[in-house]
């Protein structure tokens, strides 16, 4: 059964190791669903999320060809119930007949969404949250009229406990003996 | 790190890179030059008598010649080549050694750094191109980085699952100036190339088979590749385990042995096909279960225990659970196994074998090799180079009907013998292999054997063959057709022969004009004398045999059948 899986991946800083872990989806003809890269927190490791809906069997594969690309540091999946994610989005509201709107100002609080900035055009709204209550939010303030809608792609924190740093220090002292398990095992 | 090398003055990239491929122990080159690499093609005029380097006349035949080297030396290949077409020629040579895991360094110029991206002359997107077939690769836009990423590439080509990687040097990197400091790569954190097999399911492996009744050993190119011949051999004598090979893993088990139940998969033997779907334990020793040898993977081995031992974490469950999984290296993964296993008794197991290569024999192989037809049959004329070669020649074949029935025919007695494109299935890969070969082994007898198709695909190589001396023996069985398409549209497709007919030219004509002797062969009589004239030849030698046009390989498992449900006929 096809579910939605979070792909966490530690990487070196290298020009084009995207290009080659995103080749491995691209070959087997599976969409991503999102995808972010960010900096961690440990200096020169990237860390790359990417959400895909596969079965558990594609999942395992896809994490055994992107463990195997030399400057990844390791890959792993969880699903939805082992992660804590999150996205931001941002609204293009127009201005006009808003000042004043109750509703408006109601829907914004209820959402727990913040306003970024206003102009005479226009008013930027900001929502935090998951998948659902960003749609939500879009869908209630449509009858405002949108005028531009954005959002990230998911950022996610894994629920198993072990840093970063603790399983690079035991990789520099295993180096070359065993293949390490990290996290999901 | 250890051998560090320190020059005090000043060098140019270019010349950094001969200096690396020195530390590196690298003593051969297959390359063409251009434009963009013209740098390192002038600082390697002046080590012209430490590295040789071989001018082949397309750059898809350096990557094969590399592929040839490297599969009969176990060292990296080396290529060079310029950027943009040069670079782009080497893809299909790339892709060959990614899938066979064969070790290549290549090594392309690139147009100026301050030019990348701008579509220059001769520029394209190297790196993206080869992203896809290559382990690793990397662009290198200053001198004082070649030497890191040259030791990097060696380390990663050769260590672990081997491969190809691509390094890729723009022009103002090697006209560069820095101070040279080389030192060998040993470890990259986020590599681990050297797994062990972990011993609590060593211990299950060993424990299955002990306790089986009919434990089967699948012989993969990963033995040849980690050099577990003996151990393999031992492994299997210790316990009475009938051995099979895959198309790559030819030459590790000893053909005439016992025990050996001879070619897996597609066109491979009777008796190792049918009883794969028999035996109770499964032991594939650095194979990787490829479509050819499996045929129906959900009726492949379904009453079997799996044990995979594989260097690959990735190939583990990626087309066959495994029941056991030993991660490491073959070699190392086989001596740790051995003492635990009990020594057995398998006479009846192994009379199965037996009474399926009967059957084999008497309906297939005995005709093939010694048939009464009108024209020859290349599977007679592969038997009769085996007489004449003792089985010690290095084979190398091309792609199709001819490579087939070499493998299964020519029965190599020294490991690493037998050379051929296997995942790939590349036309044209037999030629410049076998040229790569002769250079890495020039002492030993090297016969290419290709089908008219094939030769023609990278018959220009022919020009290294005759600037350089190659002593390459060149065997074309020639069936004027694209015999293996043939023989499926005649079987799959209503012997609708859509374009596999090949009007070719005068093959001894075309050898004459590079200077290389040759004779053509249409009578069963003149057969071994011809072989034996060819194989004696101390120059290069082109031998065309004129087959049956319409030879069908069989055995055969045909497109979604199981490897049970093989016909003989």
């Amino acid at each position: 059964m096809k579910t939605k899986h979070t792909i966490s991946i530690f990487t070196e800083d290298r020009i084009g190791l995207l290009n080659r872990i995103t080749i491995i989806f691209t070959r087997r003809h599976i969409n991503i669903e999102s995808i972010t890269a960010s900096v961690t927190e440990v200096k020169g490791i990237y860390r790359y999320t990417i959400i895909v809906y596969v079965t558990k069997e594609v999942v395992e594969k896809l994490i055994g060809q992107i463990d195997k690309q030399i400057e990844v540091l390791k890959a792993f999946s969880h699903i939805s119930a082992d992660v804590i994610c999150r996205e931001i989005a941002l609204y293009k509201i127009p201005t006009k007949g808003l000042k004043e709107n109750e509703l408006f100002s109601r829907t914004i609080n209820e959402n727990h969404a913040t306003i970024l900035s206003i102009s005479g055009e226009y008013i930027v709204v900001e929502k935090t949250g998951d998948e659902q209550e960003i749609t939500k939010l879009f869908y209630e303030l449509e009858k405002f009229g949108v005028l531009e809608f954005v959002r990230s792609g998911k950022v996610a924190i894994t629920k198993p406990m072990k840093t970063l740093s603790a399983y690079l220090k035991e990789i520099e002292n295993n180096s070359n003996k065993t293949i390490k398990h990290f996290n999901n095992n | 790190m250890k051998n560090n090398t320190k020059y005090n003055t000043e060098i140019t990239g270019a010349e950094a890179v001969i200096l690396s491929l020195l530390e590196e122990n690298v003593t051969d080159i297959f390359g063409y030059p251009g434009g963009a690499i013209m740098p390192i093609y002038d600082a390697l005029y002046d080590y012209s008598k430490k590295l040789n380097h071989y001018l082949v006349r397309h750059e898809q035949g350096a990557t094969h010649a590399a592929q040839g080297y490297s599969r009969v030396s176990g060292k990296p290949g080396v290529v060079f080549a310029t950027s943009g077409p040069g670079a782009t020629n080497l893809v299909t040579g790339i892709a060959d050694a990614q899938i066979d895991s064969t070790p290549l360094v290549c090594i392309t110029g690139q147009v100026a750094s301050h030019l990348l991206g701008t579509d220059a002359f001769q520029e394209t997107d190297v790196l993206g191109i080869t992203m896809p077939v290559t382990k690793w690769n990397i662009q290198v836009t200053k001198a004082e980085d070649i030497p890191s990423a040259l030791a990097k590439a060696f380390y990663i080509a050769t260590s672990g699952r081997p491969g190809p990687v691509l390094v890729d040097i723009t022009k103002d990197a090697q006209f560069g100036k820095m101070i040279y400091n080389y030192s060998k790569c040993e470890n990259i954190r986020s590599y681990f190339p050297n797994p062990i097999a972990n011993f609590e399911e060593v211990e299950n492996a060993a424990a299955l088979i002990n306790n089986s009744l009919r434990p089967f050993i699948l012989c993969g190119h990963g033995v040849l590749l980690s050099g577990a011949e003996k151990q393999l051999l031992e492994f299997a004598e210790k316990s009475n385990i009938p051995v099979a090979s895959t198309l790559l893993g030819l030459s590790a088990f000893p053909p005439e042995h016992e025990l050996y139940a001879g070619y897996l998969g597609m066109h491979g033997n009777y008796g190792p096909n049918i009883l794969t779907n028999e035996c109770d334990v499964l032991i594939a020793v650095g194979m990787r279960f490829d479509d050819r040898v499996t045929g129906n993977v959900s009726k492949y081995a379904k009453q079997a225990k799996v044990i995979h031992l594989e260097i690959d974490k990735s190939e583990i469950n990626k087309i066959i659970h495994a029941d056991v999984a030993l991660i490491g290296d073959a070699k190392k993964t086989l001596e740790l196994l051995m003492p635990l296993l009990l020594t057995k008794n398998r006479n009846k197991w192994l009379q199965r074998f037996k009474s399926c290569n009967e059957i084999e024999n008497e309906k297939v192989i005995e005709s093939a090799r010694n048939p009464n037809t009108e024209k020859l049959l290349m599977s007679e004329v592969i038997d009769k180079l085996n007489i004449v070669s003792k089985g010690n020649a290095i084979v190398v074949t091309d792609v199709g009907q001819h490579q087939m029935i070499t493998a299964r025919y020519y029965k190599s007695n020294i490991p690493n013998n037998f050379v051929t494109s296997g995942g790939l299935g590349t036309m044209g890969f037999g030629l410049p292999a076998a040229i790569g070969a002769k250079v890495a082994k020039p002492n030993c007898e090297v016969v290419a054997v290709l089908g008219d198709g094939g030769f023609q695909m990278t018959i220009q190589e022919l020009g290294t063959i005759m600037q350089s001396n190659i002593a390459v023996k060149i065997l074309i069985l020639n069936n004027n057709f694209l015999g293996m398409v043939r023989q499926w549209q005649q079987l799959f497709f209503d012997r609708r022969y859509s374009f596999t007919e090949m009007k070719n030219p005068d093959f001894i004509t075309i050898a004459k004009g590079y200077g290389i002797k040759g004779q053509k062969v249409t009578d069963r009589e003149n057969l071994v004398e011809a072989l034996t004239t060819f194989y004696n030849s101390q120059e290069s030698y082109l031998l065309e045999v004129v087959v049956e046009n319409e030879e069908n390989v069989f055995p055969m498992v045909t497109t979604g059948a199981s490897v049970s449900e093989i016909i003989l006929e």
